[in-house]
């Protein structure tokens, strides 16, 4: 049984006057893939950036590694090996596509197989290497910031909504991209409103409602539990295909 | 920095319309490199203002008093070393000037160092408190100031290379304005090296756009921000030396007076935009002196016109920063 890289136990977070998280609890394996599903405002992005220190865990705590990380500054916890993609992609739009990757390559200049596979994953990126970022697509902006997590090895990567508004034909690159970065021993916390996607690619899943964790288990049982999914994502039999 | 060349348009479009309304061809080039000059002292000194709103969102109205004290150790130095001033000697000239202008960057520099800690860092993401506590350390270090240095006014010689003017047919140009635009062209081409050739400039070009970003990256942001605060503090006590040598006179005032410049030229450009900083200034500078030849009596008010009319056509200055 492979042992918890990221734990939460009793995670809460408020911003202003607005508690966002109540005791948020769930692992995520070494070298698995973990799902966060949960309807809008259910607190998923909310605990992404908690984890990443952007927002303060106002108790819980937060363990990366056998390490209490809650309350370390970002850039700590960022040096742990957890890459961050947020919702809003946050691309350096007045950078380069090479700028972008040199920045998040914190030791050093990019290894060149490494890009070499992102590139053959994202081909996007090397046709527009010295493009500034800003003039990207949309999804050419989302493989720019998934890409920038992925320059170096990470131990953890957290992708909030990597799918939203890509074409089939990008996702399922995304779809190998991650399962390639599972091979290689680097485990995933990915917050998905597309089921599908979710089923295909994780192993393990968190189910998030009013800021807890309503349902965490194997993502095999979740996905033919049809009634489960319809109580706590809302999900009619169509969206499941 | 910036591939949208229709701002530096304006600088040839300014001045060429400047030609016919000036008449005379010499008055215009000396007005001209005039405002050159004094833009490119204004840029030097706002360029540090403009980094450091653009990393951390700080507005900072204090900015003034690291201009204030450069001018005022700059002065000190130089009247200290006056027979070296007034000798004929370019290097005896320089011998002065270059300490004079050095401990003006370092102690503003340290100003600056020891203003953040104090002054900024309490109130980080606060800009209300922000302006009301900047604005209260440029009153207590124009005090300051008045204390250390006395309530009246330093008259302050240029060193004899720096005087008189360089003669190219009719047209007579100041020997000082010349120097100060090489400087400042010299502090525009190194920041924009920096900013564009360097790891460090990656990430404060990147840390102004999206600095939350920057640390989720794994990078200190506020240890980059109290660098570039330190290097703008620094680089306005460069500004203060020069702008004293200048006006051939410092005054505890003088922060405050070249501060409403300052911060004309960073909203023009666009906050955070050491490019718009560098085009802003130009225009500043080169609209006060036109304005004061043609029309004394609305000098004072071009500037605020002029920023009117770019707030109008691009409301968010000339070179925007993309925000998160």
């Amino acid at each position: 049984m492979p042992e918890a890289l990221l734990s939460l136990r009793g995670v809460r977070t408020n911003i202003g006057r607005y508690h966002i998280l109540h005791g948020v609890e769930f692992d995520v394996l070494e070298g698995g893939l973990t799902m966060l599903l949960g309807r809008n405002g259910a607190g998923k992005t909310t605990t992404l950036r908690t984890i990443m220190g952007l927002w303060r865990a106002a108790a819980g705590e937060i363990r990366f590694a056998g390490r209490d990380i809650t309350g370390l500054p970002t850039p700590d916890i960022a040096r742990l090996g957890i890459a961050y993609v947020p919702e809003s992609m946050a691309i350096f739009a007045d950078l380069t596509v090479q700028e972008n990757l040199v920045l998040a390559a914190r030791s050093g200049p990019p290894d060149r197989q490494r890009l070499d596979w992102i590139f053959g994953r994202f081909e996007a990126l090397k046709r527009f290497w010295t493009l500034p970022a800003g003039h990207l697509s949309g999804g050419q902006k989302q493989m720019l910031a998934v890409a920038r997590a992925i320059v170096e090895p990470r131990r953890l990567l957290l992708i909030d909504e990597p799918t939203k508004g890509l074409a089939p034909a990008i996702i399922a690159n995304m779809i190998d991209a991650f399962r390639e970065l599972k091979d290689g021993a680097t485990s995933l916390l990915v917050v998905e409103q597309n089921f599908a996607f979710a089923r295909q690619l994780g192993d393990s899943v968190a189910v998030m409602d009013d800021g807890k964790v309503a349902h965490s288990g194997g993502m095999a049982a979740f996905a033919a539990d049809t009634g489960l999914q319809q109580h706590l994502l809302g999900l009619g039999m169509g969206e499941h295909q | 920095m910036t591939r949208d060349w229709v701002p530096l348009l304006l600088i040839p479009v300014v001045a060429a319309l400047a030609l016919p309304l000036v008449g005379s061809p010499t008055s215009w080039v000396t007005l001209t490199v005039a405002g050159l000059a004094m833009g490119l002292m204004i840029f030097i000194m706002a360029s540090g203002l403009t980094l450091t709103f653009g990393l951390m969102d700080v507005l900072n109205f204090g900015h003034g008093a690291f201009i204030a004290v450069g001018a005022f150790v700059a002065a000190s130095v130089m009247l200290a070393l006056a027979p070296w001033m007034t000798a004929d000697s370019l290097w005896l000239n320089l011998a002065a000037v270059g300490p004079a202008v050095l401990a003006a960057m370092a102690v503003s520099g340290a100003l600056g160092w020891g203003f953040e800690r104090v002054i900024v860092r309490p109130v980080y993401g606060q800009h209300l408190r922000q302006i009301l506590v900047t604005t209260g350390g440029l009153i207590v270090a124009e005090q300051l100031l008045k204390v250390v240095w006395g309530p009246d006014q330093i008259t302050l010689a240029r060193p004899t290379a720096l005087r008189g003017a360089f003669l190219l047919g009719d047209v007579a140009i100041e020997k000082y304005r010349v120097l100060a635009v090489l400087i400042g062209l010299a502090v525009f081409a190194a920041l924009a090296l920096t900013l564009n050739r360097t790891r460090l400039g990656l990430l404060i070009r990147a840390g102004v756009e999206n600095g939350e970003m920057v640390e989720a990256l794994g990078y200190r942001i506020r240890r980059l921000f109290v660098g570039v605060f330190v290097a703008g503090s620094a680089l306005a006590g460069l500004g203060g030396a020069m702008w004293g040598l200048y006006q051939e006179t410092v005054t505890a005032a003088v922060g405050a007076q070249v501060a409403v410049l300052v911060f004309i030229v960073v909203i023009i450009g666009g906050l955070g935009s050491v490019g718009g900083c560098f085009i802003g200034a130009l225009l500043v500078g080169l609209t006060a002196n036109y304005v004061g030849f043609l029309a004394p009596k609305v000098a004072l008010g071009s500037n605020i016109l002029l920023m009117a009319l770019i707030l109008l056509w691009r409301p968010q200055g000339l070179y925007p920063v993309a925000k998160r």
